[in-house]
């Protein structure tokens, strides 16, 4: 049977993953160097959870994350070397190398961040939604989080109002299974995270976080729902960390045996297996496609090694904005490249015509229950 | 100019913010169909609609971090806490988010957002509902706090506050949102970080915010009797400080008596006595004395309860003490 992807989608998914791989292999040789600091969160082994959403949204989509957030700014189309950067501290990076490994912000390729507070992004997320519809757009907002941040309060408060003002945001729980050491059916009653969301009267469901494609498909479906008003959605990415869950993290706490047989699922040759017996692509052009990815880490790296630290002024800078002052557009400062970046409508030329509680829906309601306004 | 209650002009300064600017919205619990916990945002649903007054679950943790997301592209929320003792629970968003959200971005994005409330005592609510917290907040870079105390104040730095692009932490009060003022009609904005001399004196400066700002009047009104010319300066904004305005003062009047509703330990009354001992010590006649809630949980009974908190004799004592006019 034809493959129902083009040779491009195909390809391009099996470049992003390929990137995300080479670039965490390198930050952690960096780390064991010295050259990075602090946590270091890698994304080896789930990377198709970052490269199929990417592909399956709009660029101007809103995205959000936890700490362990290299890959899916690098599945977005950030600079490598600007990631890097940041990874070691260096005044080239996205934020001046002022939030390091857990806080990458590109707001140009729109994504909001990593966060370094479990659970934390997850009402944001919530918040960029309602902002999309209080304005009328049909943008949507993805947001990542661990299956550990499903055990936070912030989940569940956030859960329940996405749900009952039909925001559209998608939540992907990336179950890797553990937090930190502790693996998640010790600490979860439901260690199904995708089954909590019918609590909140909310679609969820799992999906096969080892496979692009799915994860391509679901983002696609859930996107569509989103936009057409219908509510949020939470799938559970179902992954699986290859490494420690920082480069601190020797991984004592599960076998040789256990992820032996996880690696057997690496979703980067599951992929190029799929290509390649669609006869899309061979030998070859993998080879050419992993060359040039690895040039271009080498190249970020080098890029990384050879930016200065940030100068000692920029303490001062980026704690308060004053009066008049303009955002730091990162690729402008940096590369001297122009950029487009995020323009809303003024307060007078917004028009909001959401009804978040219709008045009709509300006395309806009140009546029922024998109340009299 | 016409007088209004604290929690009127409130309602004016918000009404008129969203009528400027369709970014901003209020959100909270029983903002809306109640009209607020304390009245706030009387009348406000009918004239705006539910998709700009929005009455929360109550979520604290939930709705504010929802707000912090809204205001990272463009909105600009006005979170209502219905008090700030529940706000502890969204104090993660406040700290760990909206203020560090233009750092760890490295300038890309910004926070316009209010977070207000009352604050201080209730009156007979014991410990949980009795709890002054600004100092809290006024220890986070990337925070403002403001803790306006006269009705004018409250309209024109809550107009200041939805405007401007940084998170702002607003300290209303219970016992504040009845007193009657003069507040001027329209465009009545007062810029944030001022401090402003709300009596005139030559014999010692009172430093104080909030509630507290009407025992000091009181002090000082019965110190004049006395012969006893007494300078209040309300700081209103307590970050940043306005170093410039306290050290006129102290340079003026030579003597300095802070009054804090809350704890002393770490309070913001700890700070000021930093900055004038560290840049007005030569300008000292005496040491500066300090009025705080006193060291412990707040009770229910009356006498315990009023034992607790500053009043006018306390800071007149402590005026007294500064003038070496103890026992007089
Ligand atoms: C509120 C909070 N508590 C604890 C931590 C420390 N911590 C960092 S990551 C982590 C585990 C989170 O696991 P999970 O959500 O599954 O994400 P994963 O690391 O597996 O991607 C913990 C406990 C934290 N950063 N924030
Ligand atoms: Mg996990």
């Amino acid at each position: 049977m034809a493959s129902p992807y083009s040779k491009e989608l195909l390809l391009d998914m099996y470049r992003k993953m390929y990137l995300i791989r080479r670039f965490e292999e390198r930050a952690g040789q960096q780390y064991t160097l010295g050259k990075i600091a602090g946590f270091c969160h890698l994304y080896i082994g789930q990377e198709a959870v970052a490269v199929g959403p990417a592909e399956a949204l709009r660029p101007d989509d809103y995205m959000l994350s936890a700490y362990r957030d290299h890959g899916q700014p690098l599945a977005r189309g950030s600079d490598a070397g600007m990631v890097m950067a940041e990874l070691m501290g260096r005044g080239t990076g996205y934020s001046k190398g002022k939030g390091g490994s857990m806080h990458i912000f590109d707001i140009e390729h729109h994504f909001y961040g990593g966060y370094g507070i479990v659970g934390g992004q997850i009402p944001l997320a919530a918040g960029m939604a309602f902002a999309s519809r209080y304005r009328n757009e049909d943008r949507v907002t993805l947001c990542y989080f661990g299956d550990a941040a499903a055990n936070q309060g912030s989940f569940h408060e956030t859960l329940n109002m996405a749900s009952k003002w039909k925001l559209p945001v998608i939540y992907i729980c990336e179950n890797n299974r553990y937090g930190m050491g502790t693996a998640i059916s010790r600490t979860s009653a439901v260690p199904e995270i995708y089954k909590r969301a019918s609590a909140y009267d909310m679609r969820g469901e799992p999906v096969d976080g080892m496979d692009v494609l799915t994860m391509y498909e679901a983002v696609k479906d859930a996107a569509e729902y989103c936009r057409a008003g219908k509510g949020p959605v939470l799938l559970e990415a179902n992954t699986y960390r290859f490494r420690g869950h920082s480069m601190a993290d020797p991984a004592t706490y599960r076998t040789k045996q256990e992820v032996e047989a996880e690696r057997k699922g690496d979703p980067i040759p599951k992929l190029r297996a799929y290509i390649q017996k669609q006869g899309l692509a061979q030998d070859d052009v993998f080879e050419s496609i992993e060359e040039e990815i690895k040039a271009r880490v080498d190249q970020a790296v080098k890029f990384a090694d050879e930016s200065p630290e940030p100068s000692l002024d920029e303490l001062w800078r980026d704690t308060i904005v004053e009066e008049g002052e303009e955002d730091v557009r990162p690729r402008e400062r940096v590369l001297g490249q122009k950029v487009n970046w995020p323009k809303y409508p003024s307060g007078q030329e917004l028009k909001v015509t959401w009804d978040l509680e219709p008045r009709e829906q509300a006395e309806a309601a009140d009546k029922k229950a024998g109340l009299i306004r | 100019m016409p007088e209004l209650m604290y929690r009127e002009a409130l309602n004016q300064a918000l009404a008129e913010e969203m009528e400027r600017d369709a970014n901003v919205y209020l959100i909270g619990e029983e903002v809306g169909r109640y009209n607020g916990a304390f009245k706030v945002s009387q009348g406000l649903l009918d004239k705006f609609g539910s998709a700009r007054i929005i009455d929360a679950p109550i979520a604290e943790l939930g709705f504010t971090g929802l707000s912090v997301g809204a205001a990272m592209v463009g909105l600009r929320p006005v979170v209502e806490m219905m008090t700030w003792n529940f706000a502890i629970l969204a104090m993660d968003q406040i700290v760990n988010n909206a203020a560090k959200l233009r750092h760890m971005s490295g300038g890309q994005l910004r926070c316009p957002i209010v977070f207000r409330g009352p604050g201080g005592a209730g009156g007979r609510l014991s410990s949980q509902h009795s709890q002054a917290l600004e100092a809290n907040y006024a220890h986070f870079p990337g925070l403002k706090v403001i803790a306006p105390a006269t009705p004018a104040d409250a309209k024109g730095m809550l107009k200041a506050a939805i405007r401007d692009d940084n998170p702002v932490v607003m300290f209303e009060g219970e016992r504040l949102y009845a007193i009657k003022g003069e507040v001027p009609e329209g465009e009545h904005v007062v810029p944030l970080g001022k401090a402003d001399v709300k009596r005139e004196g030559t014999d010692v400066t009172i430093i104080t915010w909030s509630r507290m700002y009407y025992f000091c009047m009181q002090a000082a009104e019965e110190l004049a009797k006395e012969g006893i010319s007494v300078e209040v300066l309300d700081l209103r904004t307590l970050r940043p400080l306005d170093e410039e305005a306290i050290l006129a003062s102290v340079r003026k009047t030579n003597r300095a008596v802070i009054v804090e509703e809350g704890w002393v330990l770490a309070g913001v009354g700890a700070s000021v006595v930093d900055i004038i001992q560290s840049k007005a010590f030569d300008d000292l006649d005496a040491p500066v004395e300090r009025v705080t809630g006193l060291d412990v949980n707040m009770s229910y009974a009356a006498n315990l309860e009023n034992a607790t908190q500053p009043d006018a004799p306390k800071i007149i004592a402590a005026v007294k003490k500064v003038l070496y006019r103890e026992g007089a």
